[in-house]
């Protein structure tokens, strides 16, 4: 008896170890990017950090000003959301309201395959086919460019559009579509003003799922976005947030180290940010009607 | 009177189920016409076939032919959109749009082409009024439809598809999820509506049959029992099923 | 009467909306089999035994990656070893034990929070505290480490999700029985949560074959067999999807690279089937 007792409260304590390493991990990751991040941007200025223009880690006069990689993550991001939001949701429409079901049935599987490639392949298609073709169409020396950074981005973030949007959509309560139909809607008339519009919080949170993934992809855009610290344009190369600390951590050393990882908390904090509009949209979803 | 509605030999079948089995009615214009039955008799089905919400179901295949103002309404050449404009229905559960309560209303108008501001206005007016919930409605017309109550928010979809102009409103047990006192009202409101509508009502409750409903059909096991004047299927019936039905002995 | 009497107008928006619902669902679907496409014509032709079973020889110029197909495998198997009992323990905890729900939804939360964290920041985390703090060296262990906490949340939700499964009758008739929690839950509740475990693994597989940023900065690229597991995992050891990188980003291998990004499409083939099978037993 005494022996099941102590195994029972050793269990006990197993499982509530195994429940708060989630937590845990949170706390020490946080702990950790503020930790590494936050000293450089004490020693730069938080002011010349966050929006010095120039960044030129290894010059003599070493500048680290992040602008570039800010304003080139959330073009990019903004980017791939306006091309891949309209395609996405269109398809979970048609995979959730307009296809016959075995029709939806052999194109979801497609669209899991696509969330299942590697980042490294996406990069390896946009660098040997998209880089070459944007530089032939729009007539460039370099194709690398802020452009081909968002097509692969949009591409990317298409199977979390899709796959939220369309749990979002079968989810509408099929009354509020038979009313709509019973009083003489088409069946797009009912899918884009009433079906769509029931089903917002979800889709929203599936384009912010995308959002964050789009903002947190660094092997595909490093392949394929030139990875030079310009003020972002669409045919210029450019340097994401996510590439900045990739590209030269390999090397990096002193100060320049130590501004590789502000970087990244800049890009921890945007990315933690879309976390808590995940959340909030999430609940808005199970909490409503 | 010409019947507005007149079916022929109509069979129905959910993939092998023969759900109707023959059914040949006329429902005469501007009365209410009730169906009842007990459970799984096919009075629901038949309500929703007068306007095609059965296209919905997969695996339903219809023979026979429905009339409505002597046109075939499976005909080919027939548009559901435009049929079911002017048949309008009503649902068992409310199920008000989770908009605002002007917007409900305005739904049906916005896409038959009603865009101007005034007329829109008029027309929620008129249709609340019809439905009589403007009285309690009418100082928060931009909240969501979704906070009134039940009885409200059926007198809501009431009003929702009288805004579209209908000929004629299918309603499916509108009654059967609300309290009694929103089931008088709505009894009340349907007194009004055989004024100017077709009113086909499909109801459990014989009660609600005899104290609203001109024409009375009494269904069995996908077939139609009987069919006459509310008043003669209730005091004397003439099929024995019907009376058994009524004086309560199954059902 | 019955024709259709819409406005010229309104017939033409459907027209267009139903027309681009089409076009948007043929190009994901094209895209996908261009994609896939194009990667097997230019990396089906350069598999060849040689490439998948040698080691890269700068002696005789020859490129092999059977370092990193071992690799691969030596990740998954660490990464699964560790992850597992963490993540079903937590399961078992949210599910079984937890009483207080506030307590649930911090670790909830916290769950979807990892579940959010680009593998990049993963990537610079892992080399700072295991590789660093730590002192476990850029090696197989410390990227395995990393991935652990990757897959966390993947396994902790398919893991519950079907313990949510397992019915409260089941529970109630080992505990009348006389049986303690722990084996109730040893007993009964793991084994009828089999299926969902399975499932977390499978695509956990997926998720760690495809990564790449987090790996770099702390499993590194190397590309040398060791004479074991054991010996491995001290050392640096670049997976496939890493090394795909390393030769067509920084060594210009292109063809390797697709035939190494052929390979991997047949592996997310495979998982995928696999993760469906098991969705569907699970489902049963």
């Amino acid at each position: 008896m005494k022996i099941k007792t102590v195994t029972e409260k050793v269990m006990n304590t197993v499982f509530f170890a195994c429940g708060i390493v989630a937590i845990a991990c949170v706390v020490i990751i946080t702990g950790y990017m503020l930790y590494a991040g936050l000293p450089a941007i004490f020693k730069i200025g938080p002011a010349k950090f966050l929006f010095g223009t120039e960044w030129a880690s290894t010059a003599a006069e070493p500048k680290f000003g992040i602008l570039p990689f800010i304003l080139t993550s959330v073009y990019g991001t903004a980017g791939a959301t306006l091309i891949g939001v309209p395609i996405g949701l269109l398809t979970a429409v048609f995979l959730s309201k307009v296809a016959p079901k075995k029709l939806a049935n052999a194109v979801r599987p497609a669209v899991e395959l696509l969330a299942g490639i590697p980042s490294v392949v996406y990069g390896l298609i946009g660098m040997m086919v998209l880089v070459p073709f944007v530089a032939k169409t729009f007539n460039l020396a370099n194709g690398t460019s802020l452009f081909a950074a968002i097509l692969v981005l949009a591409v990317m973030i298409l199977p979390s559009i899709i796959n939220v949007s369309e749990t979002a959509l079968n989810a509408v309560p099929p009354e509020y579509e038979e009313a709509s139909l019973a009083l003489g809607a088409t069946k797009m008339e009912t899918i884009f003003k009433v079906s769509i519009p029931a089903a917002k919080s979800g889709i929203a949170a599936g384009v912010v799922l995308g959002i964050g993934r789009a903002i947190g992809e660094a092997m595909a855009v490093m392949m394929v976005a030139g990875n030079v610290a310009n003020m972002p344009e669409l045919f210029t190369s450019v340097t994401f947030l996510t590439t900045a600390v990739s590209k030269e951590m390999s090397y990096s050393a002193g100060l320049q180290r130590e501004a590789l990882f502000s970087i990244a908390l800049v890009l921890f904090c945007f990315i933690m940010l879309i976390n808590f509009l995940l959340n909030a949209l999430l609940k808005h979803k199970k909490g409503g009607r | 009177m010409k019947p507005i509605i007149t079916s022929k030999d109509l069979v129905l079948y959910y993939d092998t189920f023969k759900a109707l089995r023959g059914i040949s009615m006329e429902i005469p214009e501007k009365q209410i016409t009730a169906f009842i039955g007990p459970s799984g008799c096919g009075k629901s089905t038949f309500l929703k076939t007068l306007n095609r919400m059965n296209d919905l179901v997969p695996g339903v295949r219809v023979e026979g032919e429905v009339l409505f103002r002597d046109e075939d309404i499976f005909a080919p050449s027939v548009d559901v959109t435009t049929l079911r404009r002017k048949i309008g229905m009503v649902f068992q559960k409310p199920n008000p749009f989770p908009m605002s309560i002007y917007d409900n209303i305005a739904y049906g108008p916005r896409l038959h082409g009603t865009h101007s501001r005034a007329e829109l206005n008029e027309l929620v007016e008129t249709s609340l009024k019809g439905a009589g919930l403007w009285d309690e409605v009418k100082d928060r017309l931009k909240k969501s439809a979704l906070g009134l109550s039940g009885g409200q928010q059926q007198r809501l979809c009431i009003a929702r598809a009288l805004a579209v102009q209908p000929d004629v409103l299918l309603m499916d047990e509108p009654t059967s999820a609300l309290d009694p006192a929103s089931t008088m009202r709505i009894e009340e409101l349907m007194a009004t509506l055989r004024e100017q509508y077709t009113v086909v009502i499909v109801t459990h409750n014989m009660q609600q049959a005899t104290r609203i409903s001109d024409k009375c059909a009494f269904f069995l096991l996908g077939e139609m029992i009987e069919f006459g004047d509310t008043e003669q299927v209730f005091s004397m019936p003439k099929d024995k099923r019907t009376e058994d039905y009524i004086t309560g002995r199954f059902g | 009467m019955l024709q259709n009497d819409r406005s010229p107008r309104r017939r033409l928006r459907d027209n267009l909306l139903r027309g681009a619902i089409c076009v948007a669902a043929a190009t994901t679907v094209l895209l996908l089999v261009s994609l896939i496409g194009y990667i097997f014509m230019r990396g089906l032709p350069y598999i060849s035994w040689e490439l998948l079973s040698t080691s890269p020889s700068a002696l005789r110029g020859t490129i092999g990656i059977l370092p990193n197909i071992l690799n691969t495998f030596y990740m998954i198997l660490l990464a699964l070893i560790i992850v597992l009992p963490l993540g079903i323990g937590a399961a078992v905890y949210l599910n079984e034990y937890a009483t207080n729900r506030r307590f649930v939804a911090i670790i909830e939360f916290a769950t979807e929070t990892l579940a959010g964290i680009p593998s990049i920041i993963y990537g610079l985390f892992g080399m700072l505290f295991f590789c660093q703090f730590l002192g476990l060296q850029v090696s197989l262990r410390s990227g395995a480490l990393t991935l652990v906490i990757m897959i966390l949340p993947t396994i902790i939700r398919t893991t519950q999700e079907s313990l949510k499964t397992v019915p409260e009758s089941y529970r109630e008739g080992a505990l009348g029985l006389g049986a303690t929690k722990w084996t109730m839950i040893r007993t009964i509740i793991l084994p009828s949560s089999l299926d969902g475990i399975v499932t977390g693994c499978i695509l956990a597989i997926g998720r760690i074959v495809g990564e790449s940023a987090a790996l770099i900065f702390t499993a590194g690229i190397g590309a040398v067999i060791a004479g074991n597991i054991f010996q491995a995992m001290s050392r640096s050891g670049g997976t496939l999807s890493v090394a795909l990188y390393v030769y067509v980003f920084e060594r210009g291998k292109f063809d390797v690279g697709f035939a190494i990004a052929s390979i991997l499409m047949l592996l997310v083939f495979g998982i995928n089937l696999l993760a469906k099978f098991a969705k569907r037993r699970l489902s049963r």
